[in-house]
C-alpha cells in the first residue's frame, strides 16, 4: 500500500501519482501523512481509489472527485469536494465554508460542523453533516440533498432551486424562496436511505424538510422589493 | 426607433428624447426593467477616434501584401506545458450554448478552426458539436458552474475563469425560461422553463488570495498542461489586472463595456463599466508595472469590428483580441434578408437585440429547432473564417504601413487621437500635437 508524507513530497507529486492511476489501476489503497493544511490535496481523482489522509487539509481537497473514496482524518478547509461528480468523501472533523459547492454527484459526509455556504449551487450530490452548517447553506442549490443533523445558520436555502434540505435542529432563518414542507413517508424513506449510506445513526422522523417555494422561478413584479 | 425630424418648429428635448420617453412608457406599462441582448448602444469613445501614423520620411514601410507580417500569437507561456498557438490574433469570445443554438456554436468552432484560432465555451458547459469542430477550445469556468465537469476540463485547450463580462461587470448571466429547453435544462441541472439567473460571484472562493488557490486547483486537476485565463469586465482595470497576474493567470482577458451579452438589463449594459479604449492602457500599465507585459498575455474584447480595431488594440499593447458580436454578425445575426420577420417581432434588421426571447429569425440566438435549422453550421463557419481572414489582412495592411513585420510590433507611438477624450483614455497624443491629456504639456 503506497503512502506519502506531504512534509517531504509535494502535493503536485502526490496528485500526479493519483492521476496516473486513472489509466491503469495498480495501487488502489493510499495513505497520506502530514498534509499540514496544504491545499488541493487529492483533487481531480478519476479512479476507484481508497485514499486516507491522516491530517488536516486546506482548500479544495478532493475537488472534482470522480469515483474515489477519500477520508480526511482531520479538518478540511474551504471547498472540500467542490464539484464532486461521484465517489465518497468523508471528513472526520470539521469542514470550512463552501463544502460540497456545486457538486454533481457522489456523497459528502462531514462528521463535525461546516462553515458558511455548505452545498452552495449544489447540482445533484448528497451531503450529510452530523453537526451544524453555517449561514447561506444551499444558496442557489439546484439538485441533490443536504442533511443537517445539528442546526442551520441564517438564510438557509436562499434562492433555492430543487435541492431538498433536511434539518434536525434549529434553523436560524430561511433565505428567499425557501420554505418548510411537509414530511411524507417517501421523504422518511429517502432520508433513512441517505443516513444509512452515510453511516449516521439518526432517527429520520426527527427531521424537518425544506425546499423551494418556486416563487422566484419566473419574474414577478411583486417580488421586486 | 424613428428619429426623423417631424417639423421645423418642433423642438425635441435633449434630456427627454423619444427613446427616453418610450422607455418611460414601456416601464409604466409593464412594471419590469428592459432586458435585452447586444452591447452598449450609446456612443462611446472608441477605436474610430484613433488614427495610425503611416510611415513616410522618418519611418520605413513594408510592402502592403507581399512582405511578411507575422500574425501568429502564443498564449499561455507563463506556466502551461501546452500554450495555445493561434495563427491570427483574433479569437472567438465565450458565448453559451443556451444563449446560442447548437448550430451557431458549431459554426463558431468551424470558422475559428478554419482560420487557425480558438473559440470559447460559455455559461452552460461544453457541447460535443463545439468540441468536435474546434481545434482550440477554451473552456469557461463561470460562477454558475453549469455543466462543469472534470472530463470536459481535461478536454479543453485552456481554461478561462470568468469574473465578469464587459456588458455587465458585477452581474451574472441571464437566460429566460423560454430558452430553457430540455437539452439546455439538462446541461444546467435546472427545471425546464425556469428563468435562469446565474450566479454573479463564484461559489467557493471570495477574493484574489482564494483565487490563487483555485487556479492551483485547476492546474492540479489538469496536471499543469493547459493555460489558465482570467476574464474581467472593464471597470477598475489597472487593479484587476494586477490582482489577476498576482493570482497566477497565464492570460488576462479584459472585456470593455461595448462587449455583447445574450441578455441582461438595459440599464446594466449602458451604465456599468468603462469603454474598451480606456481599459487597454490601464491593463498594459498594470502588466508593465509588474514586469509582466508580454509574459502574461493580454486579450482585449468589446466592440472590435474590423482590422483597424484589431491593429489599434495591438498597438496599445494587447497580444490578441476576442470578438463576439462581430462573429455573430458574420454568421448572419441581424441579416437584412430577415427584415420582414424582425419587423413582426417589433424590431428591424440591424436593430434586433431581443436575444433573450428565443425568436431570432436567423437561427443564431434561439433554441427553437425550426429557427435553428436556418443556420447551416458549415456555411456559417465558412463566413466566419472569411471574416477572420479579412480582419487579419486589414490589420497586416496597417502594420506594414507602419513598417512592422509583426503585428505585435505595433506600438502606441504609431497612433494619434482625434478627440481630447480618446487621447486621454488611450494615452496617445491628440493628432497634430504632442499633447496627451493628463500627462502635462
Amino acid at each position: 500500500m503506497p503512502s506519502m508524507n506531504l512534509s517531504k513530497n509535494s502535493v503536485r507529486e502526490l496528485n500526479q501519482l493519483l492521476h496516473d492511476q486513472a489509466g491503469e489501476l495498480t495501487e488502489p489503497e493510499w495513505d497520506i501523512y502530514e498534509s499540514g493544511g496544504q491545499h488541493n490535496v487529492a483533487c481531480g481523482l478519476n479512479q476507484q481509489l481508497n485514499v486516507n489522509i491522516h491530517d488536516h487539509v486546506g482548500y479544495f481537497c478532493a475537488g472534482m472527485n470522480q469515483h474515489a473514496n477519500i477520508t480526511v482524518h482531520g479538518n478540511a478547509g474551504p471547498g472540500v469536494a467542490e464539484n464532486m461528480m461521484s465517489g465518497l468523501v468523508r471528513i472526520k472533523g470539521d469542514a470550512s465554508s463552501a463544502a460540497g459547492a456545486t457538486a454533481h454527484g457522489g456523497l459528502l459526509v462531514i462528521e463535525g460542523n461546516t462553515g458558511a455556504r455548505c452545498g452552495i449551487s449544489l447540482k445533484g450530490s448528497d451531503i450529510v453533516v452530523q453537526g451544524n452548517v453555517g449561514h447561506m447553506s444551499c444558496f442557489m442549490a439546484q439538485a441533490g440533498t443536504l442533511v443537517v443533523c445539528g442546526d442551520a445558520g441564517e438564510a438557509l436555502g436562499d434562492s433555492l432551486y430543487e435541492t431538498v434540505i433536511f434539518v434536525k435542529g434549529e434553523v436560524k432563518s430561511l433565505g428567499a424562496d425557501c420554505v418548510e414542507k411537509p414530511v411524507r413517508p417517501e421523504h422518511i424513506s429517502q432520508l433513512k436511505n441517505l443516513l444509512n449510506r452515510a453511516g449516521v445513526d439518526e432517527d429520520p422522523s426527527a427531521f424537518k424538510r425544506y425546499g423551494s417555494a418556486r416563487e422566484l422561478y419566473n419574474f414577478k413584479i411583486d417580488n421586486a422589493y | 426607433m424613428n428619429h426623423e425630424q417631424p417639423q421645423d418648429n418642433l423642438r425635441e428635448s435633449a434630456t427627454f428624447d423619444r427613446t427616453t420617453m418610450a422607455e418611460i412608457r414601456r416601464a409604466a406599462e409593464t412594471g419590469i426593467y428592459d432586458i435585452r441582448g447586444f452591447g452598449a448602444k450609446r456612443k462611446l469613445p472608441h477605436f474610430d477616434d484613433l488614427l495610425f501614423l503611416g510611415a513616410s520620411m522618418s519611418r520605413y514601410p513594408l510592402e502592403g501584401y507581399r512582405e511578411a507580417c507575422e500574425t501568429k500569437v502564443i498564449l499561455g507561456t507563463r506556466f502551461a506545458k501546452k500554450p495555445i498557438i493561434i495563427d491570427t490574433p483574433v479569437t472567438i469570445a465565450g458565448m453559451s450554448f443556451g444563449a446560442l443554438s447548437a448550430n451557431a456554436k458549431e459554426a463558431l468552432g468551424r470558422g475559428a478552426t478554419a482560420a487557425g484560432t480558438s473559440t470559447t465555451t460559455g455559461d452552460g458547459g461544453m457541447t460535443p458539436e463545439e468540441r468536435g469542430q474546434s481545434s482550440k477550445l477554451v473552456y469557461q469556468y463561470l460562477p454558475s458552474r453549469y455543466g462543469m465537469n472534470p472530463d470536459d476540463l481535461r478536454k479543453a485547450d485552456a481554461i478561462e475563469i470568468v469574473l465578469g463580462q464587459g456588458a455587465k461587470p458585477g452581474g451574472g448571466g441571464m437566460l429566460l425560461g423560454q430558452k430553457i429547453t430540455d437539452r439546455v435544462a439538462g446541461m444546467r441541472t435546472l427545471p425546464k422553463g425556469v428563468d435562469q439567473r446565474s450566479a454573479c460571484r463564484h461559489p467557493d472562493w471570495t477574493g484574489p488570495d482564494d483565487l490563487a488557490i483555485k487556479i492551483l486547483e485547476l492546474r492540479e486537476i489538469t496536471d499543469w498542461q493547459i493555460p489558465i485565463y482570467i476574464k474581467v469586465g472593464a471597470t477598475r482595470t489597472y487593479y484587476d489586472v494586477k490582482l489577476a497576474v498576482k493570482a497566477g493567470a497565464d492570460v488576462v482577458v479584459v472585456d470593455g463595456m461595448q462587449g455583447g451579452t445574450a441578455a441582461t438589463q438595459e440599464v446594466f449594459i449602458e451604465h456599468v463599466g468603462i469603454p474598451t479604449l480606456a481599459a487597454i492602457p490601464q491593463a498594459v500599465q498594470a502588466l508593465q508595472d509588474m514586469g509582466m507585459h508580454r509574459k502574461v498575455q493580454l486579450i482585449v474584447s468589446g466592440g472590435i469590428r474590423n482590422g483597424a480595431d484589431v491593429a489599434k488594440c495591438m498597438a496599445l499593447g494587447a497580444d490578441a483580441v476576442a470578438i463576439g458580436t462581430a462573429a455573430l454578425i458574420a454568421l448572419g445575426c441581424n441579416h437584412p434578408k430577415y427584415d420582414a420577420e424582425f419587423r413582426q417581432l417589433g424590431s428591424a434588421a440591424g436593430f434586433y437585440d431581443d436575444y433573450h426571447e428565443g425568436k431570432d429569425p436567423t437561427g443564431i440566438s434561439t433554441q427553437d429547432p425550426e429557427l435553428a435549422k436556418r443556420l447551416d453550421p458549415v456555411e456559417g463557419g465558412r463566413r466566419l473564417a472569411n471574416y477572420l481572414r479579412v480582419l487579419t489582412l486589414e490589420a497586416q495592411t496597417l502594420a506594414r504601413a507602419c513598417g512592422k513585420s509583426n503585428l505585435n510590433n505595433l506600438e502606441p507611438e504609431d497612433l494619434v487621437a482625434l478627440t481630447v477624450e480618446s487621447a486621454a483614455m488611450a494615452k496617445v497624443p491628440l493628432a497634430g500635437t504632442n499633447w496627451i491629456p493628463g500627462q502635462g504639456y
